[in-house]
């Protein structure tokens, strides 16, 4: 199928609605993208014809409705490469999978003076956690450094992941520069020294083709809402091996066997990892999400965006005196720019592009040892989607003319 | 004019770009600290007091134009000026802002007339009241 942009556009309502009197320009889907009509349009059907609890009723609703979650989630673990099923929990968000691998496999497995390796890019999502667990346990967090152009130093790997280390935690792609790591070295050497490896793939699976068994993740956690599906649904991918020996770290509901008055025994996965009643409609919104992404290609998306990006990135720097982060290797960049306007502080770029009808995302992105490495407060950014046209980053010059104007009556003093 | 000519004017910028009682002061009487943790604007406050009167004050911080023009205005209506008359212009520039009140100021207040325009940009408000936030801590309700 060809990659067409006019159809795809028409499939996202919110694209053709007004922003302060101007078409909305949206450049803020690595936040959390929008949802096309498909995806509402089943959330719509689910409440109004399809609505029940699941797992519990005999009657028809509740079958019908646990039926086509149970479905969601085989079409989860088709569309990552997954072996089952059974390994995919849903949670609430990445940050929710990432907290449940945190209490339930590292509370049994990481001790005293064991270490925890991450990078100097992370996402707080994938770095407080951490930081909770190490402080419990007296565990020692380390940090792979960056090079000047925000790629991963690997040079040192072999003495940062040593026979201390059990966890290696880190983003497949970075919400803030966009830089693609280069996972299969870092995984090479985690095997070397029988270390697990955590993937934060909250910005990763929804640009680029994932295969969580051919790339060996052992964990691996992302959330419906960047990949066109609704908020608050999370998803953690973990080895069937390694899920079998987590413990259940919230108790309820759906999560049992059998309950007596002083003990539980607990039920299989997935269930085990998944108390209380779901966010159903959720779930099955994101399947017909995931139904989309495959009708148009994770391919031709990632196609889309490298073009998009390179556009960008030549209209940026001929704009002349932005500062840019991130490297200029597009194989290791997917479709995030971030970028400052030397002498004006992003929140102020961000207020003058949204009277444009331009949504960027300002400020420290929840990546504040980033901002201290760099030096900087915060930047703008740019994030390019599927919808995403090149009229679009035209639109971003534009507004970014204004502020030049605006500001530059004071900055030339 | 447009909401962002309206907002950045002359005023806003110069007092961004040329801040006035700007710097840390050695042996205030008070100091206070204050943060908008979702954006990192940070604004730190020191006043020195001759019994009720501000006899000096300054400001250090980090941040957007707004918040940091916001507390060179701060710093430049109330030099010289008592604790009181510092208690009722937090309370008018905050219920402008937060009340949408009118402004009503006196002449010696003027420039703060131009942090009006910020009750258009919700997003922005708590960046202008940070640094009477913060100075609101020190001196106490």
């Amino acid at each position: 199928m060809s990659f067409d942009l006019e159809k795809i556009r028409g499939d996202f309502p919110i694209l053709s609605t007004q922003m302060n009197g101007k078409p909305l320009v949206f450049l803020d889907s690595a936040a959390s993208s929008q949802k096309p009509k498909s995806v509402i349009d089943t959330i719509r059907k689910y409440y109004e014809a399809e609505n029940a609890n699941i797992h519990r009723g005999v009657y028809y609703l509740s079958q019908k409705a646990t039926e086509k979650y149970e479905m969601a989630r085989i079409k989860t673990s088709r569309f990552i490469g997954a072996a089952c099923a059974k390994v995919v929990i849903f949670t609430r968000n990445t940050t929710e999978s990432i907290n449940l691998v945190a209490q339930s496999w590292g509370r049994t497995n990481i001790h005293e003076g064991d270490e925890i390796v991450l990078t100097e890019l992370e996402h707080h999502s994938n770095l407080v956690p951490w930081q909770m667990l190490a402080q419990e346990k007296q565990a020692v967090l380390k940090f792979i450094p960056l090079n000047q152009d925000s790629t991963l130093d690997l040079s040192n790997l072999d003495e940062i992941i040593t026979e201390r280390v059990k966890l290696v935690a880190l983003a497949q792609m970075s919400n803030v520069t966009g830089t693609i790591h280069d996972l299969s070295a870092i995984v090479r050497r985690a095997r070397e020294v029988g270390a697990k490896v955590l993937i934060d793939g909250a910005q990763g699976i929804c640009h680029l083709p994932t295969n969580v068994q051919k790339e060996d993740f052992d964990f691996y956690a992302f959330s419906a809402h960047k990949m066109l599906g609704p908020t608050g649904v999370g998803i953690l991918y973990a080895k069937e091996e390694i899920l079998d020996t987590m413990p259940p770290w919230m108790g309820g509901g759906d999560m049992i066997s059998k309950v007596w008055k002083d003990k539980s025994t607990y039920a299989d996965l997935p269930a085990r990892l998944e108390a209380g009643t779901p966010n159903i409609s959720g779930v099955i919104g994101f399947g017909a999400a995931l139904e989309y992404l495959e009708s148009i290609g994770m391919q031709e998306i990632r196609n889309h965006e490298l073009e998009l990006l390179q556009y960008a990135l030549d209209r940026l720097e001929d704009f002349g005196g932005l500062e840019l982060y991130g490297t200029n290797d597009l194989s290791k960049r997917g479709g995030v720019i971030s970028f400052n306007f030397p002498g004006v502080h992003p929140h102020d770029v961000g207020s003058i592009l949204d009277e444009e009808g331009i949504a960027i995302r300002v400020g420290h992105h929840c990546a504040q040892p980033f901002m201290d490495f760099k030096g900087i407060a915060g930047t703008c950014r740019a994030s390019f989607y599927l919808y995403n046209t090149k009229e679009d980053v035209d639109s971003l010059l534009v507004g970014l003319k204004k502020v030049k104007e605006i500001f530059g009556r004071v900055l030339k003093r | 004019m447009s909401l962002s000519d309206s907002l950045y004017q002359e005023v806003l910028l110069d007092h961004y770009q040329n801040p006035r009682h700007h710097g840390k002061m050695e042996h205030s009487d008070l100091h206070q600290e204050g943060v908008n943790p979702l954006c990192g604007d940070e604004v730190e406050l020191f006043l020195k007091l001759n019994g009720d009167i501000i006899s000096e004050i300054s400001f250090v911080g980090k941040g957007c134009s707004i918040s940091q023009a916001s507390a060179s205005m701060l710093t430049d209506s109330l030099y010289g000026k008592t604790i009181s008359e510092a208690k009722s212009l937090i309370h008018e520039f905050k219920g402008m802002l937060l009340e949408d009140k009118l402004p009503n100021f006196s002449e010696d207040y003027e420039d703060l007339e131009s942090m009006e325009a910020v009750k258009k940009i919700p997003a922005r408000i708590k960046c202008a009241t940070l640094a009477w936030n913060t100075l609101e801590k020190a001196i106490g309700k």
